[in-house]
């Protein structure tokens, strides 16, 4: 690493400030509360629904989110009949603009190679247990587009407004490894 | 190529280990190495696609036992070399004994914000209407390049429909071997578990992949 950054910086071809600037945005700015907006947004906003639904980058970018590692956005939504999920098994392709960086077990080898072929095993591993009529939707992000998942609103948040909703939506709902439920203070 | 990335159906790395409150690096040198690539990719001397192939030329037995970020580092230290930015020698040692190359930026710290907000998109305007549309019945090549491609050996020789139209994107087979970007038609297509894992599939399961127009073939 050291030699690397010696000749990157050394001969000019890279700020230092630079990369402290790059690292602190995705430490700092870009992460997964941004995709929660767009979560809670979709969930209280129908307009803004069908549009993240038929043009998620053109949605997302409403709210002030886009860029690198999300230039092409698909949001998929979750239903009583279909359950979403991501992955990238040739990398770690993830929709940093919404999620920032990925937790380490999404560019495990562990998770690539089975989630795929195994998914509702890895979701019930994940806490996800669903009825065997819901189908489960695997979406291997093998080129540019980046994608998202909506997750269902629970119940018991009716009249809730985007900030209280945005609160309770984690990460890894957002990839699908997760569902989205009340704080136990209240369900 | 048929590396060790391609992981797709693989079986026996042991469980998905997860961690409660999961810092952002796991030690200082891997916070480097995420801004290092990036800053170093920002250059221009190289696309994603690059980055990609030389991660994954990495021979599998180092490519599973390294640390994803000491992937990253050995694939820069390539891209670096083959872009012409330094010699085999200064990326081992980190001791400078060639004068630098013209590149084609320098991003400045305060133009990183407006750099990641506009992103490298990787759609192109359209060269021909789109070969297939949503619905239509469609087979993935059998195919084994051994260059750099997207199409995952799980998902080869399989049919399935096409589920999204996205548009014409740079090709990364050719894109990544320098032989520039070929935009290509680029579609979700969508399998049943059982087309891709037969009677082992669990069952109520589709998987997508993304396909570029040259991966497929019409079903009549």
């Amino acid at each position: 690493m050291r030699a690397l950054e010696s000749i990157l910086v050394g001969k000019g071809y890279v700020d230092p400030g630079t990369v402290e600037e790059i690292i602190q945005t995705y430490e700092t700015k870009v992460g997964p509360r941004n995709g929660a907006q767009v979560v809670a947004k979709a969930w209280t906003d129908p307009e803004f629904k069908a549009l993240l639904l038929r043009d998620a980058t053109t949605a997302i970018a409403t709210l002030g989110f886009g860029g690198r590692g999300g230039e092409h956005m698909v949001a998929v939504e979750n239903t009583a009949e279909v359950h979403n999920v991501i992955v990238c098994t040739l990398c770690s392709c993830y929709p940093w603009v919404v999620l920032g960086l990925p937790p380490a077990w999404y560019k495990s080898a562990a998770y690539r190679s089975r989630v795929v072929i195994r998914p509702r095993e890895v979701l019930s591993e994940f806490g996800v247990s669903l009825p065997p009529e819901t189908t489960v939707r695997v979406w291997d992000s093998t080129a540019e587009t980046r994608y998202m998942v909506i997750p269902r609103r629970p119940t018991g948040t009716e009249g809730w407004d985007e900030e209280a909703l945005a609160a309770i939506v984690s990460r890894d709902s957002m990839v699908g490894t997760g569902l989205v439920s009340l704080p136990e203070s209240l369900s | 190529m048929n590396g060790a990335q391609d992981m797709g159906g693989m079986m026996g790395f042991g469980p998905i280990v997860r961690e409660e409150n999961e810092p952002f690096f796991h030690a200082p040198w891997e916070r480097k190495a995420m801004g290092l690539t990036l800053a170093a990719g920002t250059t221009g001397m190289w696309s994603l696609d690059h980055a990609r192939a030389a991660r994954e030329s990495l021979p599998p037995g180092e490519y599973l036992t390294s640390p994803y970020y000491g992937i990253w580092l050995k694939a820069l230290a390539t891209t670096m070399v083959n872009a012409g930015l330094a010699t085999e020698r200064e990326v081992a040692t980190g001791v400078i004994e060639t004068p630098p190359v013209p590149v084609k930026r320098i991003l400045r710290p305060e133009e990183v914000a407006g750099a990641l907000a506009k992103g490298w998109p990787a759609s192109r305007p359209e060269p021909h209407p789109a070969p297939f549309r949503v619905g239509d019945t469609v087979r993935t090549r059998i195919m084994n390049p051994v260059h750099h491609t997207r199409l995952p050996r799980y998902a080869r020789g399989k049919t399935g429909v096409i589920e999204t139209v996205h548009g014409v994107h740079v090709f990364p087979d050719s894109h990544a071997q320098g032989l520039g970007e070929n935009p290509q038609w680029l579609f979700s297509v969508c399998f049943t578990g059982e087309e891709l894992w037969g009677a082992d599939a669990e069952p109520g399961t589709r998987v997508s992949v993304e396909a570029w127009e040259s991966y497929l073939e019409p079903v009549a």
